[in-house]
C-alpha cells in the first residue's frame, strides 16, 4: 500500500474587492494619469468661462486637478447632488461653462429632475461628469451605474459620450465645452489606459470611427469595451477570425450612418458595451438597424438586466461577460 | 475658500453703489400699493379667461411681487436680457399668473397679451418657463429647484464681477423639498450676500393646510440656523415689505450672509369673497363671480386709498 499522501490542491485565494475605484487597466498597459483633470485645466486655460464643481467627490473624479489649478473657478457643493446640478444650471445661466462631477449613479438616479428641467430643457451648456460608469467598481448596485445611459438617453437635448481611453477623454473635453447644450461624460479616472493612439484615431463629437477592418465579424463598441474589443479582435485572429472594430463614443446623437454601413454586411455583428443590455448601445444600434429596414441579427455583449454582485472587478468582468476571454468564446460559439 | 469673515456692503450704499432707501415714505407706499392693486386686477382678468386657476395665490403674493418689481429690481423693460439686471427667479411655477401680471406692470410683457394666459401658442403658459416668456429667468414648477439655480447664478455673477442681485421667490410648500435646504446650506457656505430668498407663507399646499401636510414650522428658526439673515413680515403689508427689503438691501454684499424674507400672506387677499372661501390650491370661481371679485378688489383698494 502506498504511503504517499495526496494533498488536496489548495483553493485559489479569492480576489478582494479592493479599492472602489479599482483600475481596469491590464498589468503593464500604457496609461495616462487623470486625463480628465488635466484636459479640463488645459481647456480652462484657453476658455475663461470654464468652471468646475463637484459634490464631495473631487478627488474621486479627477476634479481635484482642476481645483488645484484654478481654486477661484472651482466650487465645492458638498454631498448635495440636487444643488450640484441646479447650481451648475445657474452658473450656465450666468454665462459660464460648468463641468460638474459626481458618480454616475448619483447624477443619473438622484439628480435627474434637476438635470432634465434646469439644464436640458433650457439647453444650457452644463457638462455632467459621471464617475464609475457601468461596471467599474465592485461595490455593488449602490455604486454601479449599469443603467445610466438608459436613464439619460430619454432626456432631450443631452449629448452622451462614452469614452474608451485617455485619448478620447483628452480630445473630448474641449469639444464638450464648445458644444452649446448639456452633455454627459462617462468618466474614466485615475490611471486610464491609452489605447487609441495606435490607431491613427481622433475623437470627433457625434462620429463613430472604424478602428480596424475585418472580413468575418464586426464589433460595434463604446467606452472601455472598445479596448476589450480590440484585444478580442487580436485574440480571434489566432483562430483565423478576422474582426473589424467600430468605436462609437458618442451614444447620443448617434452616428447611425457610419454604424449602419458597417453592420449591413454579411459579417457577424456584435455590440459591446459596459452597460445593461437594456437601453444602451445595443438598443441604440438595434433601433437604427430596424428604422433603416435592415434585416440583420445583432448579438449583444452587455451587462445582464439585473442588479450585479459585489466583488473584485476582474471576477465580475469575467462573470458578466466583459472579459476578453469571454468575448472570444462568445464569438467563436456564434460562428459555430 | 469661504471664510467666516463677512464683508460689509459700503456704508449707506446698495451692492450696486446706489444710496440706500431707509424711509418708507408715503410716495413709496402709494406707488407699490397701486401696483399691487393692478397686479391683482390683471390676475383676476387672466383667471377669468381660464375660468379657474391659481388666482388665490396670485392675490396673496401680489404685494410681494409689486414690492420687488416696483421698488427693488434693476431691469430694463425693453431689454430683458440686459447683463447687469437683477435676477428674479420664480421657483413656484404655478404662480406664473401673478408673475405675468408683475411683468406687465413692469412693462416687460404688454398688458394686452395677458388675456392669452394658458391658451395654445401663448407666451404665457400656466406654469412659468424661461423658454416661453421674456423676463422669466428659469423654468420653475418642479418645486424645490429655484433656490439651487439661484445659488449657481449668484456664484456665477459674483465670480464674473457683477454686482447684480439674485431674488428667488419660493413658497412654503417648497420648504418640504430637501433640495431647498441643500441650497440654503450652499448659499451660506459660499457666503452669497448677493442672494435674497422670498418665501410666500400662505400656509396652503395642494392637499391642504401646510401644518397638516408637512409641518414646516418653526420656519424662522430654521433659516436662522442655516446662517441666513432672516426677517419675517406680514406679506400683505406693503410698508412692512418695503422696510424688510430695505434691510435686505442694506445687508446685501458680494460676500456676506444670504438674506431671506419670510412673508405671511393670505390666499385671495384683497377680494373678501375669495378670502372667506374655503381655501383651495386650485380655486374654483363661478362665471358670475369674476365681476364681483373685481368690484370688491377696487372698492377695497379705493377705500384704503381714501382712508
Amino acid at each position: 500500500m502506498s504511503t504517499t499522501t495526496t494533498t488536496a490542491t489548495p483553493a485559489k485565494p479569492k480576489l478582494k474587492t479592493s479599492a472602489m475605484i479599482a483600475s481596469f487597466a491590464d498589468p503593464g498597459q500604457k496609461t495616462s494619469n487623470a486625463p480628465f483633470g488635466h484636459a479640463l485645466v488645459k481647456a480652462a486655460q484657453e476658455n475663461d468661462k470654464i468652471v468646475g464643481l463637484t459634490a464631495d467627490l473631487g478627488k474621486y473624479t479627477d476634479m481635484h486637478i482642476f481645483a488645484k489649478a484654478f481654486p477661484e473657478r472651482f466650487f465645492q457643493m458638498g454631498m448635495a447632488e440636487q444643488l450640484l446640478f441646479g447650481a451648475a444650471a445657474g452658473l450656465a445661466e450666468s454665462g459660464l461653462v460648468p463641468f460638474a462631477s459626481t458618480y454616475s449613479v448619483f447624477a443619473a438616479r438622484r439628480a435627474y429632475d434637476f438635470l432634465c428641467l434646469d439644464a436640458a430643457e433650457p439647453n444650457l451648456n452644463v457638462n455632467i461628469v459621471g464617475g464609475l460608469p457601468g461596471l467599474t467598481t465592485g461595490y455593488g448596485p449602490s455604486h454601479q451605474a449599469t443603467e445610466d445611459m438608459a436613464i439619460f438617453r430619454g432626456m432631450p437635448n443631452l449629448t452622451i459620450v462614452d469614452p474608451c481611453d485617455s485619448v478620447d477623454i483628452e480630445q473630448a473635453i474641449p469639444q464638450l465645452a464648445a458644444s452649446a447644450g448639456p452633455t454627459y461624460l462617462r468618466l474614466l479616472r485615475g490611471n486610464v489606459p491609452t489605447v487609441l493612439d495606435e490607431y491613427g484615431y481622433t475623437f470627433e463629437l457625434g462620429k463613430a470611427k472604424v478602428l480596424r477592418g475585418g472580413s468575418d465579424v464586426v464589433f460595434i463598441s463604446s467606452g472601455l469595451m472598445t479596448m476589450r474589443a480590440l484585444q478580442a479582435a487580436k485574440a480571434l485572429a489566432a483562430h483565423n477570425v478576422e474582426v473589424a472594430v467600430v468605436h462609437t463614443p458618442t451614444i447620443k446623437p448617434f452616428d447611425a450612418e457610419t454604424v449602419l454601413k458597417e453592420v449591413n454586411t454579411d459579417r457577424l455583428a456584435v455590440t459591446l458595451e459596459n452597460h445593461s443590455v437594456v437601453g444602451g448601445l445595443f438598443e441604440t444600434v438595434a433601433s437604427a438597424v430596424v428604422t433603416a429596414g435592415v434585416g440583420k441579427r445583432v448579438v449583444p455583449i452587455a451587462l445582464p438586466d439585473q442588479f450585479l454582485d459585489a466583488g473584485a472587478l476582474p471576477t465580475l468582468h469575467d462573470r458578466y461577460g466583459l472579459a476578453v476571454d469571454r468575448i472570444v468564446a462568445k464569438v467563436l460559439a456564434e460562428l459555430g | 475658500m469661504p471664510t467666516d469673515t463677512v464683508q460689509d456692503a459700503p456704508q449707506g450704499q446698495t451692492l450696486q453703489g446706489q444710496p440706500l432707501q431707509n424711509a418708507v415714505t408715503p410716495e413709496r407706499l402709494e406707488k407699490i400699493s397701486a401696483a399691487a392693486y393692478r397686479i391683482r386686477h390683471h390676475a383676476l382678468n387672466m383667471g377669468e379667461v381660464q375660468g379657474q386657476g391659481y388666482v388665490g395665490q396670485a392675490l396673496g403674493a401680489a404685494d410681494m411681487l409689486a414690492t420687488v418689481y416696483g421698488d427693488q429690481l434693476r431691469f430694463r423693460a425693453e431689454d430683458p436680457h440686459w447683463e447687469a439686471r437683477d435676477r428674479f427667479l420664480l421657483s413656484t411655477g404655478h404662480y406664473a399668473i401673478g408673475h405675468y401680471a408683475a411683468l406687465a406692470e413692469a412693462g416687460i410683457v404688454p398688458v394686452e397679451e395677458l388675456e392669452t394666459y394658458g391658451s395654445d401658442d401663448s407666451r404665457l403658459p400656466m406654469s412659468g418657463m424661461s423658454t416661453y416668456t421674456p423676463g422669466m429667468e428659469i423654468s420653475g414648477g418642479s418645486l424645490g429647484h429655484g433656490l439651487t439655480i439661484a445659488v449657481g447664478m449668484a456664484l456665477g455673477l459674483r465670480y464674473q464681477g457683477s454686482s447684480a442681485r439674485v431674488f428667488n421667490f419660493l413658497s412654503d410648500g417648497e420648504l418640504d423639498e430637501g433640495s431647498t435646504w441643500e441650497a440654503a446650506m450652499g448659499a451660506h457656505h459660499h457666503q452669497l450676500g448677493n442672494l435674497t430668498a422670498m418665501v410666500d407663507i400662505n400656509a396652503l399646499q395642494a392637499d391642504g393646510k401646510t401644518d397638516t401636510v408637512l409641518r414646516t414650522e418653526p420656519v424662522t428658526e430654521k433659516w436662522e440656523s442655516f446662517g441666513w439673515y432672516t426677517q419675517r413680515v406680514d406679506g400683505n403689508d406693503v410698508g412692512a415689505l418695503l422696510a424688510a427689503f430695505d434691510n435686505a438691501a442694506a445687508q446685501a454684499a458680494a460676500v456676506g450672509r444670504p438674506s431671506v424674507i419670510l412673508c405671511d400672506t393670505k390666499v385671495g387677499r384683497g377680494v373678501p369673497l375669495l378670502e372667506d372661501r374655503e381655501k383651495a390650491h386650485f380655486m374654483r370661481i363661478e362665471e358670475n363671480e369674476w365681476q364681483i371679485c373685481r368690484e370688491q378688489l377696487t372698492a377695497g383698494y379705493e377705500g384704503k386709498a381714501s382712508a
